[in-house]
């Protein structure tokens, strides 16, 4: 699979997992057997009736699903530009997008006969959601976090052990999710037999970029229809934040074909994307590298040695992306940006007043992008971005950030 | 004929198994590290194997995890790993040297200028964590057809009916991994080892050697008596980390060298 002269950007991965040179399948050989048979077994899953019959139930009656497209109407008319919509995942049971995919892994696990599931997590999203599909299974739930964001975030922390899941704080590296990706790593390497790796984004080795982007695209699909209904038409531009990039790759892939709809990528620009490196923009301050078994950008030294990302938000502080967006930045059919902690701080307080939504700081960064060019555009320019989780968690990171005592 | 190849044809010719081991090359610095791999060979060591240090090294237990981030700390780069090789060769042209680590650092430095570069150090063969035969085009055949060994690891979950896979552009030896797990993690069990070890040979004419878990001379002894040769790193990289002299480490590395080849 090319970038160049492509009929369809929804064709990928190929046989060998690839998005043209991204991805693959870069493991130990301890792992590669476990992930061929999970590759053999969601492939099989993945045409089966049975399974998609109880994804939908689940996705209706425990996650809430549809989640609604919301016209952010005072936000519109401050702005003076585009007509902006909100798709709503933050209104998910466990407040945003991440158990779209959780509800998929887990049920795929069940059918596997795991009994153990691992997950790393990042903001403390993607750990709260396995925890709590987990203690809705039944299921023993190990959750590997970083030592410095499971300070930044122990509101999630605690909410994890309430609902039975084991939270295991990791030292290594800097204590983020990078480092928090390495131990599920070493933990899933030593208990192969009864153990599933719940992977919260679409990164880490085939298949699960693109199995997460599968169950993601629940998102994008919904809109889809909801624009139709609601306005007649496809949007004109979509808008989603990237830290590993499962809620942009979510709402991006049922358009990637749509060649009237533009579609914007936001990575997290801390403090600024410079020589300083003090941000978490791969693709707009990396380069190609191999980790976590697939190929993609990565922030890293001239030696090929992996950086700390930064960002204000947990959830963005990655050092890599998916495979599938590094492929759709060669390819030029997404643009990706990036937007700095100040900026994504500014548009969290503006959304919590204009529409009286808390966002989370992930989206902010989002919702900061569409402040920058929606005033450009005309009044029936229809533009949607991604609400993908509430700002619950955040609060006391901002509170810090503005300098207020909560 | 390879260094590696040599050096297994004489042990075989000895009837001894080969013992083999792990340092990190420039930990804790350039020099000491220099140092202790000079004295490998005197205390008995039959191949080193020198860790390219990474930041991510997502196979290795922490002892292996400290002693990256040492030589990271103090500087280590791949290039200047090459450095310490050609250093080591100009005295020794005889112990084969395997680099052990991951895929970044190597494909940042440009896998042609690597190979290049690390057969002009006087490297032997790669081991490469991160490299499964799935990706073989991306170094294991450049690197054959540069002359280098590609060792591959095969390990309690490759089956018999991926086997051949694994085997099918290995050289040098095969690393069998003797757990599921990480580095310096649990211990090796020579009655689990055996009959492992058996089932690869069946498939390969090329030695075996195991590794992950030996932490003492005893074991040494049993899992070399089980294979064509036993593999030691944690237990000889935590003495550094505790800040013991090389001197030491080498008296450390000797007694196990010398159970291997007592096997």
């Amino acid at each position: 699979m090319s970038a160049e002269g492509v009929n369809s950007y929804r064709t990928g991965p190929d046989e060998r997992g690839r998005f043209g040179i991204y991805g693959g399948r870069f493991v130990s050989e301890t792992l590669m057997p476990l992930i061929l048979d999970l590759e053999a077994r969601y492939e099989h899953a993945k045409t089966d009736p049975s399974f998609w019959a109880e994804m939908d139930d689940l996705w209706k009656h425990y996650v809430g699903r549809p989640s609604p497209l919301y016209f952010a109407e005072r936000l519109t008319e401050q702005l003076g530009g585009a007509k902006i919509y909100m798709k709503r995942d933050e209104l998910n049971h466990t407040g945003a997008h991440k158990i779209n995919n959780v509800l998929g892994q887990i049920i795929l696990a069940r059918r596997m006969g795991k009994t153990r599931i691992i997950a790393e997590t990042g903001a403390g999203q993607h750990g709260v959601a396995t925890a709590t599909v987990c203690a809705k299974f039944g299921l023993k739930c190990v959750v590997y976090m970083g030592a410095t964001d499971v300070e930044r975030q122990k509101p999630n922390v605690f909410r994890m052990k309430l609902l039975g899941a084991e939270v295991v704080p990791v030292t290594s590296g800097r204590g983020t999710l990078k480092d928090a990706m390495n131990e599920a790593l070493r933990d899933w390497v030593t208990y192969v037999d009864d153990t599933f790796y719940c992977i919260g984004t679409v990164a880490g080795p085939h298949p699960y970029p693109a199995m997460v982007r599968d169950f993601q695209s629940i998102i994008g699909r919904e809109t889809r229809a909801q624009m139709l209904e609601r306005e007649g038409r496809l949007p004109d531009t979509l808008v989603a934040c990237i830290g590993g990039g499962s809620n942009a790759m979510g709402l991006f892939h049922p358009f990637l074909d749509e060649e009237s709809v533009r579609i914007i990528g936001v990575e997290a620009g801390g403090h600024g994307v410079d020589a300083r490196m003090e941000h978490a923009a791969s693709l707009t301050g990396g380069r190609p590298g191999v980790l976590h078994g697939n190929r993609t950008y990565l922030l890293q030294d001239e030696d090929g040695q992996i950086l700390e990302g930064h960002s204000i938000s947990a959830g963005l502080d990655y050092p890599g992306i998916g495979p599938e967006h590094a492929w759709l930045h060669d390819a030029g059919r997404v643009e990706y940006v990036a937007v700095t902690d100040d900026e994504a701080l500014e548009a969290f307080q503006a959304c919590c007043r204009a529409e009286g939504i808390i966002p989370a700081l992930e989206p902010s960064h989002a919702l900061a992008h569409v402040m920058k060019i929606a005033p450009e555009l005309p009044k029936d320019h229809l533009l949607v971005m991604n609400m993908c989780g509430r700002g619950d968690k955040d609060i006391f990171t901002v509170a810090e950030a503005l300098g207020a005592k909560i | 004929m390879t260094r590696i190849a040599d050096r297994f044809a004489e042990l075989k010719a000895q009837g001894r198994s080969a013992f083999v081991s792990f340092v990190m090359a420039g930990d804790p610095d350039f020099e000491t590290s220099l140092e202790l791999v000079r004295g490998l060979p005197g205390a008995g060591v039959d191949v080193i194997e020198l860790g390219m240090p990474f930041t991510d090294p997502m196979a290795d237990g922490p002892a292996i995890q400290m002693a990256g981030q040492r030589a990271l700390a103090a500087g280590m780069t791949l290039s200047r790993v090459l450095d310490l090789v050609a250093a080591f060769r100009k005295e020794d042209d005889r112990t084969p040297i395997v680099l052990m680590g991951y895929y970044n650092p190597i494909y940042a430095m440009g896998v042609p200028r690597f190979l290049e570069r690390a057969r002009a150090a006087g490297v032997d063969g790669l081991i490469v964590v991160d490299l499964p035969p799935e990706e073989d085009d991306e170094l294991c055949l450049p690197a054959r057809a540069a002359g280098l060994d590609f060792i591959r690891l095969a390990t309690p979950t490759t089956d018999d009916a991926r086997l051949p896979k694994v085997l099918s552009n290995a050289s040098g030896f095969v690393y069998y991994v003797s757990i599921t797990g990480i580095t310096g993690a649990a211990a090796a069990d020579a009655a689990r080892v055996a009959p492992e070890v058996a089932r690869i040979k069946a498939r390969t004419d090329l030695p075996v050697c195991v590794g992950f878990g030996i932490k003492t001379p005893e074991s040494a002894r049993e899992i070399a008596a089980a294979a064509d040769g036993a593999v030691v790193g944690s237990a000889i990289v935590e003495r550094l980390g505790r800040g013991e002299p090389p001197a030491r480490i080498l008296e450390f590395v000797r007694s196990l060298a010398d159970a291997a080849h007592g096997a």
